[in-house]
């Protein structure tokens, strides 16, 4: 049980159940989400901008969050899982590239606070030719997932502990992306 | 030094949003609903949550921007400046204590925020909605102090800069200006 009440709270996990509470809030954080993890203007494809977003969400110990965006990322990238898990365990030993470690490294530093982030870490992924938009796309991309996770997990909603169950979620994300969702609609009737 | 190149007239926050104004759109829109939309809970009191979380963070722009918008909108610097120190002792309600405690669980993590510390907030009288916001409040400032601190954004040391900044947000809200920044170019 979430410390608020929630409408539907059975149907609706995680923020979706959150997203119903307050539909007006919900509307702007789901363009967030459109506009961080889904235009691609850099070479940061959908789914190194969803590994971010689960990376993260995995630092921050947020289940929720990292299992739909794992699902998501899945779908993108075309893996079974394994990937990601080797993301989140050891990211330098994963099959990724140097930008994207490099990346990765300065989002494990903004989960931390953005203090953390520190001069060398910016140079290591320019000298792995990150651009300044994926930079910045990387610093508020991890920026808005301590968002998303605390808000998730602050609220005490639920959240399934079955991976499986995400991942028809995750293939809705990637066809239908953020911007349209309404969690009403996705109520089973 | 910023991190990325960002407009040398638009110091912290301001630049980031003008480097990148589709993501800025959605976040201005969220803030604005979140501090300045109706709410029981008065403008200054949703100021005094951004200003405890961005204290907490560490956060030097957000924490000087948000305290003099709640300086404003208070009416007095007393309020603001010990609900940075010790809530308990400060000179707010009962109800806003329970509130501002949450929001500095929420600024430690999601997870930090106990059943206990919400009966508490539910007992002295807030609603839902005022949990509600208060979390997401906390929760988007845990997103703006790491924005404006992971990129290096500027952070001006001059105090008149702050009392601009206050005025602006407490009488034009955080949507962007209608003519933009421009006018702020030396």
């Amino acid at each position: 049980m979430a410390y608020i009440q929630i409408p539907e709270e059975e149907q609706l996990p995680g923020i979706r159940g959150l997203m119903a509470f307050r539909p007006e809030t919900a509307k702007h954080l789901n363009e967030l989400a459109e506009a961080l993890l889904r235009k691609t203007d850099n070479d940061l494809s959908k789914g190194d901008r969803e590994l971010i977003a689960t990376y993260v969400s995995y630092l921050n110990d947020c289940l929720f969050c990292q299992s739909i965006h794992g699902a998501a990322a899945q779908c993108y990238l075309e893996d079974d899982g394994t990937l990601i898990n080797q993301v989140k365990q050891h990211y330098d030993n994963a099959p990724i590239s140097d930008k994207m470690k490099s990346l990765l490294s300065i989002a494990a530093s903004v989960q931390k606070g953005g203090k953390f982030v520190m001069p060398e870490q910016i140079e290591m992924a320019r000298n792995h030719e990150a651009t300044d938009s994926e930079i910045h796309d990387t610093v508020l991309i991890a920026a808005a997932f301590c968002m998303f996770n605390r808000y998730v997990d602050g609220l005490g909603t639920w959240a399934s502990k079955d991976p499986e169950s995400y991942i028809p979620r995750g293939k809705r994300i990637v066809e239908e992306g953020y911007a349209a969702y309404d969690p009403m609609k996705s109520l089973v009737k | 030094m910023p991190h990325i190149p960002l407009p040398s007239h638009l110091p912290g926050i301001t630049g980031l949003l003008e480097y990148s104004q589709d993501t800025a759109d959605p976040i201005r829109e969220l803030t604005q609903i979140l501090l300045r939309g109706d709410s029981t809970l008065s403008q200054g009191e949703r100021e005094l949550v951004a200003t405890v979380v961005s204290h907490n963070n560490e956060c030097t722009f957000c924490t000087t921007a948000h305290t003099a918008a709640a300086d404003l909108l208070l009416g007095e610097s007393v309020t603001c400046e010990m609900v940075k120190k010790d809530i308990d002792a400060a000179p707010v309600s009962s109800k806003m204590k329970a509130l501002l405690k949450i929001a500095k669980l929420v600024q430690q993590s999601g997870k930090a925020v106990t059943e206990e510390a919400v009966s508490i907030a539910k007992a002295e009288g807030a609603t839902d909605l005022e949990i509600h916001d208060t979390v997401l409040i906390a929760a988007l400032f845990c997103l703006y102090n790491r924005y404006v601190d992971g990129l290096a954004s500027v952070t001006p040391t001059n105090p008149e800069f702050y009392e601009y900044l206050g005025e602006r947000i407490v009488n034009h809200g955080y949507n962007r200006l209608p003519q933009g920044y421009d006018h702020l170019k030396k």
